[in-house]
């Protein structure tokens, strides 16, 4: 938009565009909220302009014929007060009405935005979830969303400045050329600064904001190795890294202080020597009699009413950098059109349900992080073994079978296990539940056939009920009963509420184990016809999960677990051994360790962890 | 254990000190604040007194400039050229006392910081109370910008403020008592209008506070349990919880948001009722001749610029007060002596051989809030231990959560000292033992395998900082755990990531061993990891155990019996106190505590 206009940067030019954009689409998204500010904003303009006539009226028309007739009506001196009283009323209305529209559409906004973002997240396939750190998803929601949302609060009033500017503008012209010179020097002289001002102090301020997040990082990360630090001696070192980023937060901490020392000044000095210059002037175009002696109070009042907002700009333009980001975002997220599709057919619902892979193969894409900014793509080196993915795997599982997954880390069993329960679709071949494939199955079908309990458990910030049963109306004694069997039954009955006891965020009052049962239990409770458990008791006493296994064979279900412990192993019907994504081998348990040195070194590794620690 | 520990929780520590005893305090802690100080004062003085310039100007000019037929240009240029001087003068100043205020603030706060978490890793609480340590961060983090942000802004609005509508008052009652005194009648009605709705806002905005918690607590649970809703197919109750929230936190903001706007509203309407006051009665005094219209036009002005800090002052004053409990936490801080005290270089340094350990009536009690470590009364984590481990012993201990193992290995590494009896090193007591040669002969590594942000070898080097590249390998190699090495990207160099997030969780436990290897230490203490790992891994682990504890003593706290089973020696712990003591095989054998964790051990691994 801007070949002739030299003095602006191009990443000003962009940020305009951005902007132009962002505003269109927030003031289309709440239309009656903008309009009430809208409404409100200009009422405030115009009782403002009117505010400062009322008083250069009153100077020229009461307070000089009063004082020079020595005597004052009753009636005039009331039409005085009341007229400040009422235009300040209007004007008060009209604040109120821009500030509610701002805070309505603002609120509006945000509510909108975060209603779709986290929309988009539960229908995004899990791969895109994957593909995301948790990290920025919840900035987006938040944040990002907030952002986006934030310049509606300085827009109304921005806009009644721009009325107000243009209305005195006018007005200066028609009463006075010279009066007008005055604003119209000054006017842009502020706003500039202002600008320049705004611009300054939001590069230092998140400059400072980062150090701070680094500041904390480098805290959180010395406290909790506080035992390291302290038996390794290294508190002095820890000292030296914590004050070097302390100091350099200091330094930036100084840098706002210089930048307000050089513009505070000039912001405030600058509306009163426009005053000054008023009074000079518009005395000495009193003596010439080309205006009145309330003209001049009239303007020099006025000036100091619109410079203070003026500010407005600097703080909307100040803010809409983060602003475009943000809904740059935002707007990512609500672009993605991904979804995972579900057939419509309804399996039986009884008995354990036989299972089958033919040929499966899928591979975790290469890049495996995105960002959610349009322009950056990063990829990350991939060293969890969880991402590896599967070559080809094809087996079956008879109904009320159960089998056992094994093979060394990163081998894909895991990926697998998910795959088994549709958390996403293979690239290749296809996955079989009663001789259908899982693609063609009904939503909620599919959920109440299978269930995983996965090794890392999340416990929704509720009861240990609800999150046993999710909500759904299960019979209190099947509840009772999934917990049983999940051997968690003990536990929560010793706990001072029971089934009513809050598990706190991510179920942080319990163990790692404690919570592991309550997981299995949730799983239980829905009587699947295949239960998969990936490595799903790992952090649950031996002698318990020997129990529980046990527990779980006199189902009908059908069983498919990922394991490491032989106690867990040799309860399978057969065992399933994967290495780098394909079925090595498969029997029993003890055809394996006797046929299979792979298998039998796994199987030993493990035991001599247990045996032999010293 | 840990809750027991030290006051941490705020509303404890809010009543334990004033406002001003805090600052008084504070000030005595950073001196540098006080330094300067009053210049930084006088210049603010200077500024504010600018602020009432341009009324002063307007009323002479109106009363000395218009003359009977005309106006007196003369006397217009001069007060405008003096006014002007004025402004500018006013300007310097209000930069000048900007300057000053932010180097001398942020340097004694980044220095009270700095001096804040040395001292917080000098107190034996951060091991005791880990679900604490969230809010010793906060102490040097967000306490510390509280304060800073408090005097770099609403500190400042506080004084400028305050002097300003102190200065227009002073002006207003200097150019006429009665119109003063009008506006000083009105004064308590805007104050407790102001009141009114502060009161509301807080609490409306106290609402959306808590509605933003819950709201980003569902959203939270959205995103990482995004695999569980999918599993369980639980989107639509997911969605139907999220919206609700969504929604209630947009009620509540709106309705913080709509007293807000009408706050402002008001605040404009009443400060028309002064401006009309002052216009009436100005107007009446005026016609008597007792006031000029310089001055009543002067008081529209003047009215404004008191008002409007009046408005202002509220937030600024709730904003000193959330400082000053920032202040005040970070003092209680520093308040607390460390209980465990580095005798310094007057201390024993231990030689460098295989060490016993001796522990002699030693009993360990948590200090209730206000004690310090050695006077606590609290509750015992340990009872009456003494032991004799001699040197090149490895011994197991054992014993239910709770039991007071983790407390008997702090106390051998003294990261806490006992409150009776007393433990003794190569039969020195420890706490007359020099820190850096403590720290350099008893080496603990803990369960979880803790690493910092950079590469491995910055790790390992932390366990002996001039050791070479060539040392480094030759831990490695002495290990086992050179092919391990020779797998990771960029070998010594591979980044960890943040906290070892780069590693799993078994490659993080190998890192902290080659470290205690390098530190090469005669007392070992082992804290077990409990997280089961991948049998490659582990197989890595048990080599790099057995080379780096052969010829040393060792003491493990054991998680699984088959350490105890190996051990020279087992301790057992019960309730606080040491139950039974011998080898694996006498204890298996005999009644109590060991034989029943063995017999439940048995059920769950052989089948």
């Amino acid at each position: 938009m801007s070949t002739h206009r030299t003095t602006t940067a191009p990443e000003d030019v962009a940020l305009l565009g951005g902007g132009r954009d962002l505003i269109a689409r927030q003031l289309r998204r709440a239309p009656r909220e903008f309009s009430v500010g809208g409404v409100g904003t200009i009422l405030y303009a115009a009782m403002t302009i009117i505010s400062s006539f009322v008083i250069g009226w009153i100077t020229d028309d009461v307070l000089f014929p009063a004082v020079d007739a020595g005597e004052i009506t009753t009636a005039s001196l009331a039409g005085a007060a009341l007229a400040v009283i009422g235009v300040a009323a209007a004007r008060g209305a009209g604040i109120t009405l821009r500030r509610l529209g701002a805070y309505y559409a603002q609120y509006r906004l945000q509510y909108r935005d975060r209603i779709e973002v986290t929309d988009r997240y539960l229908d995004l396939p899990l791969e895109w979830h994957r593909r995301h750190p948790t990290g920025q998803l919840l900035a987006n929601a938040n944040e990002d969303v907030e952002a986006a949302s934030f310049i509606a609060a300085p827009l109304p009033m921005a806009f009644g400045v721009v009325v107000m500017l243009a209305v005195t503008a006018v007005l200066l012209v028609i009463t006075d050329p010279f009066l007008a010179l005055i604003g119209f020097s000054v006017g842009p002289l502020l706003a500039f600064t202002n600008f320049r001002f705004q611009r300054r102090m939001r590069a230092v301020a998140s400059k400072a904001q980062r150090l701070r997040a680094e500041v904390a990082e480098i805290a959180h990360e010395s406290f909790d190795a506080a035992l390291v630090v302290k038996t390794l001696g290294r508190e002095d070192d820890e000292v030296g890294r914590f004050g070097a980023r302390s100091d350099e937060l200091r330094d930036r901490m100084v840098e706002v202080g210089r930048l307000r020392a050089t513009f505070d000044p000039v912001i405030e000095a600058l509306p009163n020597i426009g005053i000054l210059a008023v009074l000079a002037v518009g005395a000495w175009r009193v003596d010439q009699g080309v205006v009145t002696p309330g003209t001049l109070v009239t303007f020099a009042y006025l000036f100091r009413l619109v410079a203070l907002p003026m500010r407005v700009f600097g703080w909307l333009l100040g803010e809409l950098p983060r602003a475009v980001v943000g809904l740059d975002r935002v707007e990512n997220v609500l672009g993605e059109e991904d979804s995972v599709w579900y057939g419509g057919r309804n399996l039986a619902k009884d008995g354990g349900a036989s299972a089958a892979a033919e040929d499966v193969g899928y591979l975790y894409p290469e890049t495996d992080y995105e960002d959610l900014s349009s322009t950056s793509v990063a990829a990350r080196p991939s060293n969890d073994a969880e991402r590896r993915g599967i070559e080809s795997i094809t087996l079956s599982v008879a109904p009320g079978k159960t089998i056992a997954l094994v093979g060394p880390t990163g081998s894909g069993k895991s990926t697998f296990a998910q795959l088994l329960v549709r958390l996403f679709d293979p690239d290749r071949g296809e996955i079989c539940l009663d001789g259908h494939g899982l693609v063609d199955l009904d939503r909620s079908s599919l959920a109440s056939t299978v269930s995983i309990v996965f090794q890392e458990t999340f416990l929704f910030n509720d009861t240990i009920y609800n999150n046993i049963t999710l909500d759904e109306p299960f019979d209190e004694a099947d509840v009772l009963n999934a917990a049983k069997l999940a051997q968690a039954d003990g536990f929560i009955s010793q706990l001072e509420n029971g089934y009513g006891t809050l598990v706190g965020e991510r179920g942080a009052s319990l163990s790692g184990g404690q919570r592991q049962r309550i997981a299995l239990a949730r799983a239980l409770v829905r009587q699947p016809r295949l239960l998969v458990l990936d490595d799903a008791t790992s952090a649950v006493d031996p002698a318990v999960e020997g129990s529980i296994l046990a527990g779980l064979g006199e189902l009908d279900t059908t069983v498919v677990i990922v394991a490491y412990r032989r106690s867990s192993i040799v309860l399978a019907d057969e065992v399933i051994y994967i290495e780098d994504g394909r079925v090595m081998d498969r029997g029993t348990h003890d055809d394996l360790y006797a046929s299979l040195p792979a298998y039998q070194d796994l199987i030993d590794a493990y035991e001599q962890r247990e045996e032999e620690t010293p | 254990m840990s809750s027991r520990s030290l006051p941490l929780q705020e509303t404890e520590v809010q009543d334990r000190m004033g406002a001003a005893a805090t600052i008084r305090r504070g000030l005595s802690l950073s001196p540098e604040l006080r330094r300067g100080l009053p210049g930084t004062l006088a210049i603010a003085v200077v500024a504010t007194a600018g602020r009432v310039i341009v009324p002063v100007a307007v009323q002479q000019i109106i009363d000395g400039g218009f003359v009977e037929g005309g106006v007196d240009m003369g006397f217009v240029a001069q007060m405008t050229l003096l006014a002007f001087v004025a402004v500018l003068i006013t300007a310097a100043a209000t930069g000048w006392m900007h300057l000053r205020l932010a180097r001398v603030a942020e340097t004694a706060l980044s220095g009270l910081r700095i001096r804040a978490f040395r001292h917080i890793h000098d107190l034996s609480m951060l091991h005791q109370a880990s679900e604490q340590r969230g809010v010793l961060v906060a102490r040097v983090t967000s306490d510390v910008d509280q304060i800073s942000r408090f005097m770099q802004w609403a500190g400042l609005m506080l004084i400028i403020n305050g002097g300003q509508a102190f200065l227009a008052l002073a002006v207003m009652l200097v150019l006429s008592v009665p119109l003063g005194l009008v506006v000083i009648a009105l004064v308590p009605l805007i104050v407790l209008m102001i009141k009114w709705f502060q009161t509301r806002l807080e609490t409306a905005y106290l609402k959306v506070r808590e509605r933003v918690g819950h709201m980003l607590a569902l959203i939270a649970e959205t995103v990482v349990g995004a695999p569980v809703i999918r599993a369980y197919g639980i989107e639509t109750r997911t969605r139907e919880r999220l919206d609700e929230a969504i929604e209630s936190h947009r009620l509540a903001a709106v309705r913080a948001g709509s007293f807000s706007a009408t706050f402002s509203g008001a605040g404009e309407l009443s400060s028309s009722v002064v401006v009309a006051a002052v216009l009436v009665v100005g107007t009446i005094l005026a016609v008597n001749g007792s006031v000029s219209i310089g001055t009543v036009v002067a008081f529209l002005f003047l009215v404004q610029l008191f008002i409007q800090p009046v408005q202002v002052m509220g937030e600024a004053v709730n904003e000193a007060q959330t400082a000053v409990a920032g202040w005040r936490r970070v003092i209680d801080i520093l308040d607390i002596a460390p209980d465990v005290a580095d005798p310094g270089p007057d201390g024993v340094e231990l030689p460098h051989e295989p060490v016993g350990v001796k522990f002699d009536g030693v009993t360990f009690r948590y200090p209730r809030p206000g004690e310090t470590a050695a006077a606590a009364s609290g509750f015992a984590a340990l009872r009456d231990v003494s032991v004799d481990i001699p040197a090149r012993q490895r011994v197991a201990v054992v014993g239910e959560t709770g039991s007071g193992k983790t407390t008997f290995a702090k106390l051998l590494t003294r990261l806490m000292d006992p409150s009776e009896g007393s433990v003794a090193i190569a039969d020195t007591d420890v706490r007359t033992i020099r820190f850096d040669s403590l720290r350099d002969r008893v080496v603990m590594v803990p369960q979880e395998g803790i690493l910092f942000r950079g590469t491995i070898a910055d790790n390992v080097r932390m366990g002996h900082p001039d050791a070479s590249k060539r040392d480094l390998m030759a831990t490695f190699e002495r290990l086992g755990l050179e092919d391990w090495l020779n797998e990771m990207p960029a070998g010594l160099e591979t980044p960890v990531g943040e906290r070892g997030s780069a590693l799993s969780v078994g490659e993080r436990q190998l890192v902290t061993l080659v470290r205690a290897s390098i530190a090469d230490p005669d007392l070992l203490v082992l804290d077990e990891a409990t997280s089961a790992v991948d049998p490659a891994t582990e197989v890595r682990i048990n080599r790099a155990l057995n080379t780096l504890t052969s010829g040393r003593t060792v003491v493990t706290i054991a998680h699984r019996l088959s350490t105890a089973e190996a051990a020279d020696r087992v301790l057992v712990f019960d309730n606080g106190e040491l139950v039974q003591d011998g080898p694996h095989t006498e204890l298996a054998t005999e009644s109590g505590v060991y034989e029943r964790l063995y017999r439940s051990w048995q059920r769950g691994t052989v089948v």
